[in-house]
């Protein structure tokens, strides 16, 4: 694959926005996503970023400005928080045909791929939080897609669980080139490979690396100095290996309150 | 083969099994039970409308179960009351509205009670012909559109996201549904047409893995339970109509019984 194509635009979207019912529920969104490239949004509950998804993987059509696909653009989803009713029978091995028709040895190639080959033969109601996202991102990787969507991808997932399914993140990125467009409610843990994020509050209210939005004005007003604090980002080498440019270690949810002791000394 | 009264009853009751097994699988993964019933219970208003105007009664049944199923997502959409509030009101009052409509025909005996709890002993050749007819129909559509029905009962966020649509999926449903409804009614009547959707449905889901298995199973639990249902009501001369939702539900607690909790996957603990 050369350089150009591992850029290719996948989505653009020009001062997007989109009313119902005469609400407006985002506006003057400008977005693109490329091959290769990790775009995530953040934002409070109800500020757009699931309207924002869906005006670029097309399930919207935007009322305002202008949302450009790349033709035939084939997408993965991996949905949020899917409880599948007991009283439908589903195997790993048939979730992984939901949406396409696969053979049995690219079903076995995508459950491998994410470390989940031994549930095969599991019902989906066995599994445990952790399995199953990796069983749904097996699922959606299997359609080789050119844009994978994730839409909080590590909710009700344990923090070491959580800390697996961004290193997998990474590495899907990394062996297939998709574009990864993924929605996080959780504002303290942003994985630093990003390489955009949009901090959303029903328009754009601030964007750049996660370093950056971490420091910007806009992000610390709508959320406040102590949730700034506590943005980490979620680097692959979590061992104590700290960037210059302030980037720190992802932390469990729970130290948020005690000024990550350990892990501050590099904020900056 | 169709010469006695109960060949004829035991061909049509078969062929209707076998199109309500799987279609009652998507009424009880999507918790349509109540919805169905709703659907069923308007049949009535189909029947007294399609004797007023002089229409084909199968056709009557089908368009009023329609309406109604569009009526409920047009009030939903407006989302003042509850979908159940909603399913209650729908429900009562077609079925009383029609039998109030029905106590004004005075052209037509009818047969009160056959309507409500169906006169399977009653099929002729030419309802054995609508019932496979359409019974066909509706599986075949039910079998093209599988893939999509299925992706957007799991999540219609998931199927909508990769180019799925979900809305048509249910609409298709709900389609399905009233066809179903309209070829039933004669067999097991309007009060007794959902329990041949769910309870073999229900009985097939602890004997299967996978959701065209438990399509299959529910078929043809449902047409034992209908033959069972048929041979019964003539040994002990019962109403044959309920004779067959009561051998369903037989087989249903049957099935609770026998220990299938470690017959798929790691273990079945939810079955319990």
């Amino acid at each position: 694959m050369d350089a150009r194509a591992q850029r290719e635009t996948l989505i653009t979207l020009s001062n997007a926005g989109v009313t119902r019912g005469g609400r407006t529920l985002v506006s003057g969104v400008d977005l693109t996503i490329a091959r290769g490239e990790i775009v995530t949004l953040i934002g409070p509950n109800g500020s757009g970023k699931s309207t924002t998804a869906k005006l670029a993987t097309g399930v919207l059509k935007p009322s305002i400005g202008t949302v450009l696909r790349k033709p035939g653009l084939r997408i993965g989803y991996v949905p949020q928080k899917l409880t599948i009713d007991w009283t439908l029978p589903l195997t790993v091995d048939r979730l992984m045909t939901l949406t396409g028709r696969y053979s049995a040895s690219e079903i076995s190639a995508a459950l491998e791929a994410v470390g989940a080959a031994r549930l095969l033969k599991a019902a989906v109601q066995e599994l445990s939080g952790g399995e199953f996202q990796r069983v749904l991102f097996a699922r959606a990787m299997i359609r080789k897609p050119d844009l994978l969507v994730l839409d909080e991808p590590v909710q009700g997932v344990d923090f070491s669980g959580e800390v697996a399914l961004y290193d997998l993140v990474r590495q899907i990125r990394d062996t297939t080139q998709s574009g990864i467009l993924m929605i996080s409610h959780d504002l303290h843990v942003v994985m630093a490979e990003t390489d955009t994020v949009i901090c959303l509050n029903g328009h754009v209210c601030c964007r750049g690396t996660p370093s950056a939005v971490k420091r910007s004005p806009e992000y610390l007003k709508l959320f406040g100095e102590r949730a700034a604090g506590s943005l980490a980002i979620y680097q692959h080498h979590h061992d104590h290996e700290h960037h210059d440019d302030g980037c720190v270690v992802a932390e469990g949810h729970e130290h948020d309150d005690e000024g990550h002791d350990h892990a501050g000394h590099h904020h900056g | 083969m169709f010469g006695d009264y109960f060949s004829r009853a035991l061909i049509a009751g078969v062929g209707l099994a076998l199109v309500a097994g799987p279609l009652g699988c998507f009424v009880v993964w999507r918790r349509m039970a109540y919805f169905g019933d709703t659907m069923a219970h308007s049949a009535l208003l189909g029947v007294a409308l399609s004797i007023l105007l002089s229409i084909n009664m199968t056709l009557g049944v089908f368009a009023v179960a329609a309406l109604v199923a569009g009526a409920l997502i047009v009030l939903q959409r407006q989302a003042t009351l509850s979908t159940d509030a909603l399913l209650g009101i729908l429900s009562h009052s077609t079925l009383a509205v029609g039998l109030v409509l029905v106590g004004f025909i005075t052209t037509v005996r009818i047969d009160l009670m056959g309507f409500l709890f169906g006169d399977i002993l009653a099929v002729s050749v030419e309802d054995i012909a609508i019932i496979y007819g359409g019974g066909v129909a509706i599986l075949v559509i039910l079998i093209l559109a599988w893939r999509p029905l299925l992706a957007s009962t799991v999540s219609p966020e998931l199927a909508e996201a990769e180019g799925l649509r979900p809305e048509a999926s249910r609409l298709i449903l709900m389609i399905l549904m009233a066809s179903v409804i309209a070829i039933a009614m004669k067999l097991v009547g309007v009060l007794l047409i959902t329990s041949l959707l769910i309870i073999p449905a229900a009985t097939a889901r602890r004997l299967s893995a996978t959701p065209e298995m438990m399509a299959a199973v529910a078929a043809v639990l449902g047409a034992i339970a209908v033959v069972g249902g048929l041979f019964g009501s003539r040994t002990w001369d019962t109403a044959s109509g309920p004779s067959i939702v009561v051998m369903a539900l037989l087989i249903f607690l049957v099935s609770l019984a026998v220990p299938v909790t470690r017959l798929f996957g790691r273990g079945e603990t939810h079955g319990a």
